[in-house]
């Protein structure tokens, strides 16, 4: 069979499946809720990838782009969009909106990253965390401190794998392209991307900005999981959580944050019977990965599948340009 | 009102100096920034609450035995964690160093549990009124040992034979070795003071505010880390005056405007230090090559 096939085979199958088990309750919900959990993360982890493994970057404020897509999604379906037995079909819609404000402030934190990197854009990142944190508690329409109550349960399996699906060819669409060999290549050598005409500006902007519209999808599919958000869940250690999935499945690959955040959600599920001794496992097997493998469990190389086939064919001139 | 404020500043200052004096040496060192340090600093605080309510020692003793403690964990931790991956790519340190930090909160909360921990007063506060403001004896000692520990550091870096090493190491970490610098030695010896400094402000935010739990190493630990970068990071000088500048940041915003926006103030001012100031006060600036 033609390869180009098997990608949307596989997506009407996993399609077909995800919707008989929300239809059909097919699943045990304990089940299904891990497994929403383990989208969520791929949604996410695979937006920070963009950042943090292509562009090279250290940002460590991706959970405030999804306290910023699970606040405006939660606002939109609860206070904004009708309610009634059909509201469910305005989701989307709440998802969007989410995406969109969270890429607007992935638009405002891109502009400070122009001069600094590494342990500067940390900071910038960290302090984004911070400010994003106080300004939902000082915000009285968004519940303060107390939390954000009141939302429907409308995020299902569906949504979920839309949405990751989504996230993942988008990824991978534009790390092929000849744009997201511009992304690559800040990554390699910021100046002499630079010389060969890359505007690394621009591209800087547009990697912050997808990732985090992406991550504000997944807060809003967060926030419309778990029904009851507050500042405190997306603090540091959110961001830390998707930092550790990244880097455990290898960053800079399209199955890495894949395989890392369904690796290390089922693995803290599976130890659950440790109690909170699985919390001292986790950290140490992380360690000890990271010492026999230090780019992860893919180790910077790409599943056969995720390549895209045939590659993305440059017009005449612009593979120069971009080509160091 | 103003110099009752300016001492308070001092007190949480020199908490903040303390600890980013740890990630400034090593970063100076490694080029590494070490994320588990917040953590140390939790741990160092656990520990003296063990020898004080257990042994029962008095303060005296708790100072050096706590920092010798912490100070043999850092070596540890660098041996077994750090060291494994000194040539590996700067991100899988990182990662490492978080996962660290990870397990040392996380095996205190298995192990001590996650309520918070009442931490006994070790000496009997006495109360001094000037006027228009008054400080305590404890104050005064944190004060006083954490700027009589951070000339040490920098005498130690400046005059000694070990410090002339560290140096040389953060110069230039290709051509040190030839030299005859032990590099591991010296890393060891880094992270053993920068632990011991750590814990040392550990017993002092036991002493002043005298609840510890788990989580506490977060919060500091990044702010500490905050006061490394506002200085530059890898500059002793730098560390202290970020360290300073912090606390009294956090101080005024918390004196003039409700404790809630104090977070929003601290990280805004950073921000806008950072996009006039990308280097810090003190740090050098990178020249880049291709």
């Amino acid at each position: 069979m033609d390869r180009k096939y098997i990608g949307p085979l596989l997506f009407a199958a996993g399609m077909a499946s995800t919707l008989c088990c929300d239809f059909l309750h097919a699943l045990d919900p304990y089940v299904a809720q891990i497994i929403m959990y383990i989208g969520i993360n791929i949604i996410m982890t695979a937006s920070l990838n963009l950042v943090n493994g292509y562009m090279g970057e250290f940002s460590v404020g991706h959970a405030a782009f999804m306290a910023v897509g699970a606040y405006v999604a939660s606002f939109f379906s609860v206070s904004i969009l009708p309610h009634g037995p059909w509201s469910a079909v305005f989701f989307p819609l709440c998802l969007l909106a989410g995406g969109a404000a969270a890429a607007l402030v992935g638009f405002l934190i891109a502009v400070p990253a122009f001069k600094a990197r590494d342990d500067y854009l940390a900071i910038i990142t960290l302090a984004l965390i911070m400010i994003t944190k106080s300004v939902f508690e000082n915000l009285p329409w968004f519940g303060g401190p107390q939390g954000y109550s009141g939302i429907q349960k409308y995020t299902n399996l569906s949504w979920v794998f839309v949405c990751a699906t989504a996230t993942v060819v988008v990824v991978r669409n534009l790390v092929n392209s000849n744009f997201g060999r511009g992304i690559i290549a800040v990554r390699d050598d910021e100046v002499a991307a630079n010389l060969v005409s890359v505007n690394t500006k621009y591209v800087k902007v547009l990697a912050f900005v997808v990732s985090a519209f992406f991550a504000g999808v997944g807060g809003g599919l967060f926030a419309h999981l778990i029904q009851f958000i507050n500042p405190r869940t997306f603090s540091i250690i959110k961001s830390t959580d998707f930092l550790l999935m990244l880097y455990l499945g290898g960053s800079g690959t399209l199955a890495g944050p894949i395989l890392g955040a369904a690796i290390w959600t089922i693995l803290l599920e599976l130890l659950r019977f440790l109690g909170i001794w699985r919390f001292v496992v986790a950290p140490v097997a992380l360690i000890i990965l990271m010492i026999y493998r230090p780019l992860g469990i893919m180790g910077g190389k790409e599943i056969k599948w995720f390549r895209p086939h045939p590659p993305f064919p440059s017009p005449p001139g612009e593979g120069e340009r971009i080509k160091q | 009102m103003f110099i009752q404020q300016a001492l308070n500043s001092l007190q949480l200052g020199s908490i903040y100096a303390l600890i980013a004096l740890g990630y400034t040496m090593v970063y100076g060192v490694l080029r590494l920034i070490n994320f588990a340090h917040g953590d140390v600093f939790m741990v160092g605080s656990y520990a003296a609450l063990f020898l004080a309510v257990s042994l029962h020692c008095p303060l005296l003793i708790i100072l050096p035995l706590t920092f010798i403690a912490i100070g043999a964990l850092g070596v540890v931790i660098e041996r077994l964690a750090y060291r494994p991956l000194r040539n590996a790519p700067r991100v899988s340190a990182v990662i490492t160093a978080l996962a660290v930090g990870l397990f040392l909160e996380t095996i205190m909360l298995a192990t001590v549990g996650p309520e918070p921990k009442k931490f006994p007063a070790l000496i009997i506060t006495t109360v001094y009124s000037f006027g228009s403001f008054t400080t305590t004896n404890l104050q005064i000692m944190i004060i006083t040992v954490s700027i009589v520990l951070m000339m040490a550091v920098d005498l130690f870096v400046a005059k000694t034979r070990t410090g002339m090493a560290m140096r040389a190491l953060s110069w230039d970490k290709t051509y040190a070795p030839l030299l005859g610098i032990n590099v591991d030695r010296i890393v060891s010896v880094t992270f053993a003071l920068g632990a011991g400094l750590a814990s040392i402000a550990g017993i002092f935010v036991g002493l002043a505010y005298p609840v510890i739990d788990p989580y506490m190493g977060i919060m500091v630990g990044w702010k500490a880390f905050v006061s490394a970068v506002i200085g530059g990071i890898g500059s002793i000088k730098g560390a202290v005056i970020g360290g300073f500048l912090l606390g009294a940041v956090e101080i005024l915003s918390a004196a003039f405007l409700p404790s809630t926006f104090k977070d929003m103030i601290v990280f805004g001012l950073l921000l806008i230090i950072l996009l006039f100031k990308p280097q810090g006060f003190f740090g050098l600036p990178v020249q880049k090559k291709v």
